[in-house]
């Protein structure tokens, strides 16, 4: 453990809750990495996964339902010495957010990025999430989800992402090695994280999940890109968690000429010497 | 002053040929205001820009024309009516026109003969500027033509401009003014240098006309000045990454037209919630819905002032013309960081696309401002304070941890649903409007200081008040006068409440149906007009219309 507390704050969670574990898996990751609290921003939209910034003692913005993909990113964008852990639930990130999942795919920015998956809606009391099992019976889809459940990892592997990984909230051990790699993994980082609600989720518990997840091991090449495909389309009976796919390639700010020699924009002012060239351009 | 009209279809260049004429028109000394008309397309359909042009300085356009350049026969049949006696129509021979005062030449013949069939256009240019007199030196056509040709084609188009000059006899005598050392700039464009000057470090959109040459010309910059342009997945990505970036303290701006408005407003109230400053421009174009998408109105006044769910400070300045497109945007990155709002600068098709000469800006004119430094100790972003505003830390910048949230929350940052903190918050942030009313900027008069006949109006209407009002007080007889609004939410009121009661009509003139500002003015203040000159087709008033309209109708 490093010399930084990371306290955590009370929480408005069911006693039971999957991401009561993410919290403090999340803790243990950031003073084993011996992270400085003023140095980490949590981000997140709104829900109750999306809650963790209020929980942790770090830099913090709970930003809109589905935004806080597009925030985080631009604070990265704007103080790259800053380390930028993105929280959202599966509706969050995938639903109301979705669009901006898949182009942050694009961007490479060096942040990471923990789903809390619990195939439901948690904070509005149960409705099915875009991860919802077919057939899936809730408060709106009164006779089971019609629709085809979406896989986060394989739009993740197939949208360019450089490390895309699965945990489960029920092995912490297993989490915080996850939540390690991609705290550390230069580039953008996404670990979809398996997570019972006890509330609203009755069909995909913690035996549920506990019975069918297996560990990825040394048989698994995570560099073939294809290979992580055909993982990540592994749902069902058996699921695997670890790093399906992981290759590093440029980031975003590598090859922007703005922030490639790791410039801040952060309290920086323009050169009016410029301004007056771009006037001059004018006449 | 002068007034010439370039038309042709889409894709016959008309955009260019206007840019090479107005600069070239301004090099010699005239001030010049041109207003571009372009339709919705790539090809085809009918596209004309307007150069007005003089020894003064034109502030707007004017539809009675002294010369057009006929592109194609449409050019001839949808202008012919405005052109003056003694006027010109400068067309290829090829144009079937029998028209009295057509000035045929053999444009596409000369260009094929110098090489390039696509040369014609200035062909033309050479043969406008000397049928109005205006010297063009060879030295200058070069300078000109190399900002907007590539170089390997520098030459033959100054050929063909040499070989048009050459080919008409001088019809208009020539008067300069001071203008070739100004500036010639777009209201996008000093929109946009404005950004630059306050330091604007992040600027991520989604194009929509007609704001998308803000993101240009910055994303032109953006190497040279160290600054990321970011062209987002959606508007709301749009804003809600410049929060992101605005909260870890960088300048940040977004900008858009109403659509794209449309969906930031969420992310606006955010911005007020959360206390983080941003710069947002709406660049309005007519609506509802995806509207005319390349045409002008100011539509959007009651949207801006309200958008968002519950209540937010906020400020709206309407920018009025070039220059104070220019100041007001320094200004507006000043009070959006000053009182940590969301700032709105709402322009229009009409300014965006226009150019004009104005004297060159200052950049230092405008002192950017500087945060103070909070109190030693325990730090709370959201403290309560005597004047609502919290010192302001960044994240990473000290031993301070900084929050940013969208529920209601404590002065940590920390989800707070009691009645009391809920009220102490909202009084904290609402109440940092009653401070920012002390700054308020009140409107520009025009004209006449105590009229009989006060014109109200708002933004971009500025060129054509001002017009409209010289043009009426030339007559004699009654004195008009006219109020200008640039900031524009919260509304200022001394000087409307000075001039109101003592003016016999208060007439408001504003590009829209339903008299948004009069509406506006009504409810804050309870001062009604009397009429109103409103146009809502997609094209602006001029100050000719606005005159003749008011003398219509009896004011
Ligand atoms: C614009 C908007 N739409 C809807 C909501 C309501 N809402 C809040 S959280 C949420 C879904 C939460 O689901 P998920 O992201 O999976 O998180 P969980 O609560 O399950 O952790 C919804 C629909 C909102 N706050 N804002």
């Amino acid at each position: 453990m490093g010399q930084y507390e990371f306290n955590t704050y009370e929480t408005a969670w069911c006693p039971g809750c999957g991401n009561l574990g993410i919290l403090s898996s999340l803790k243990n990751t950031l003073e084993e990495l011996d992270l400085n609290p003023q140095d980490v921003l949590v981000v997140g939209g709104i829900g109750q996964a999306a809650k963790m910034p209020q929980y942790i003692r770090t830099n913090s913005f709970c930003g809109l339902h589905g935004r806080g993909e597009s925030a985080a990113v631009a604070a990265k964008i704007a103080n790259q010495k800053l380390t930028v852990i993105l929280h959202t639930g599966d509706g969050d990130g995938y639903g109301e957010g979705g669009n901006h999942f898949i182009h942050n795919l694009r961007r490479n920015i060096d942040i990471a990025h923990f789903i809390h998956n619990n195939q439901v809606y948690g904070l509005t009391k149960g409705q099915a999430s875009p991860t919802a099992d077919e057939g899936a019976v809730t408060g709106v889809q009164v006779d089971g989800s019609i629709n085809i459940p979406f896989n986060p990892l394989l739009m993740a592997i197939a949208g360019g992402a450089g490390f895309v990984a699965r945990s489960f909230s029920g092995r912490p051990q297993h989490l915080e090695e996850m939540m390690k790699r991609a705290i550390l993994f230069k580039g953008y980082a996404m670990v979809d994280i398996l997570q019972p609600c006890v509330s609203f989720n009755k069909v995909n518990t913690f035996s549920w999940y506990n019975k069918r997840v297996y560990e990825l091991d040394d048989s698994h090449d995570a560099g073939n890109r294809l290979l992580a495909m055909e993982r990540a389309m592994e749902f069902g009976e058996r699921i695997p968690i670890g790093v399906l796919y992981e290759k590093e390639q440029p980031t975003y700010h590598e090859k922007h000429r703005s922030l490639r020699e790791g410039q801040i924009l952060a309290m920086r002012r323009n050169d009016l010497a410029l301004v007056d060239k771009y006037m001059q351009e004018m006449i | 002053m002068y007034n010439l009209l370039i038309g042709g279809a889409a894709g016959q260049g008309v955009d260019t040929t206007a840019a090479i004429l107005e600069r070239l028109i301004k090099q010699s000394g005239c001030g010049v205001f041109t207003m571009r008309d372009l339709m919705s397309r790539i090809r085809g359909g009918h596209n004309f820009s307007r150069i007005r042009f003089g020894a003064g300085a034109p502030r707007c356009h004017s539809e009675s024309l002294d010369g057009i350049i006929a592109l194609n026969e449409e050019t001839i049949a949808i202008h012919r009516e405005n052109l003056r006696p003694g006027g010109f129509i400068l067309c290829d021979s090829a144009i079937k026109t029998d028209d009295e005062f057509a000035i045929k030449l053999d444009m596409a013949a000369i260009a094929q003969e110098l090489g390039n069939a696509r040369v014609a256009g200035s062909v033309a240019v050479g043969a406008a500027l000397k049928l109005f007199g205006i010297p063009m030196s060879t030295e200058e056509a070069y300078s000109i033509f190399r900002k907007s040709v590539k170089e390997e084609h520098v030459d033959i188009n100054v050929k063909a401009a040499q070989a048009g000059y050459n080919a008409v006899p001088q019809k208009f005598e020539h008067t300069a003014g001071e203008a070739s050392d100004q500036m010639l700039v777009s209201g996008n464009q000093t929109l946009a240098m404005g950004a630059l000057t306050a330091g604007v470090q992040f600027y991520s959109a989604y194009p929509m006309s007609p704001s998308t040459s803000i993101m240009e010309y910055l994303a032109a910059k953006s190497g040279e000045a160290g600054i990321v342009v970011e062209q987002a997945e959606d508007e709301i990505a749009g804003i809600n990454m410049a929060l992101g970036a605005s909260y870890a303290g960088a300048r940040a701006m977004t900008g858009t037209s109403g659509g794209g408005f449309s969906l930031k407003v969420e992310a606006l109230g955010f911005a007020g919630m959360a206390e983080l400053p941003l710069v947002v421009a709406n660049v309005q174009r007519p609506g509802p819905s995806t509207g005319l998408p390349t045409r002008t109105e100011q539509s959007d006044l009651k949207f801006v002032i309200s958008a968002s769910q519950g209540e937010i400070p906020r400020m709206v300045i309407a920018l009025r013309h070039h220059e104070d497109a220019f100041y007001q945007t320094v200004r507006a990155f000043n009070m959006a960081e000053k009182y940590q709002i969301p700032v709105i600068l709402l322009s229009d098709q009409y300014l965006a696309d226009s150019t004009a000469t104005i004297p060159v800006l200052d950049p230092r004119r405008i002192a950017l401002y500087q945060p103070e430094e909070g109190p030693a100790g325990d730090y709370a972003r959201y403290r309560f304070t005597e004047n609502g505003i919290s010192p302001r830390k960044l994240p990473g910048m000290s031993k301070d941890l900084v929050a940013a949230d969208s529920d209601e929350h404590d002065e940590y940052g920390h989800i707070a649903e009691g009645s009391e903190m809920r009220t102490r918050m909202m009084n904290k942030r609402m109440g940092k409007m009653a401070l920012l009313e002390e700054e308020l900027l009140e409107p520009e008069v025009l004209g006449d200081s105590a009229p009989e006949v006060l014109l109200l109006g708002w933004g971009s209407m500025y060129g054509p008040l001002e017009e409209a009002v010289e043009l009426l007080n030339q007559k004699g007889g009654k004195r008009y006068g006219a109020l200008v609004f640039g900031d524009i939410w919260p509304l200022p009121q001394k000087l409307l409440k000075k001039m109101a009661p003592s003016a016999k009509h208060l007439i408001h003139v504003e590009q829209n149906y339903t008299g948004q500002l009069a509406a506006l003015i009504s409810e804050v203040t309870g001062i009604k007009t009397d009429a109103g000159i409103l146009r809502y087709d997609g094209r602006q008033l001029s100050g000719e219309e606005i005159a003749d309209r008011i003398a219509k109708e009896g004011f």
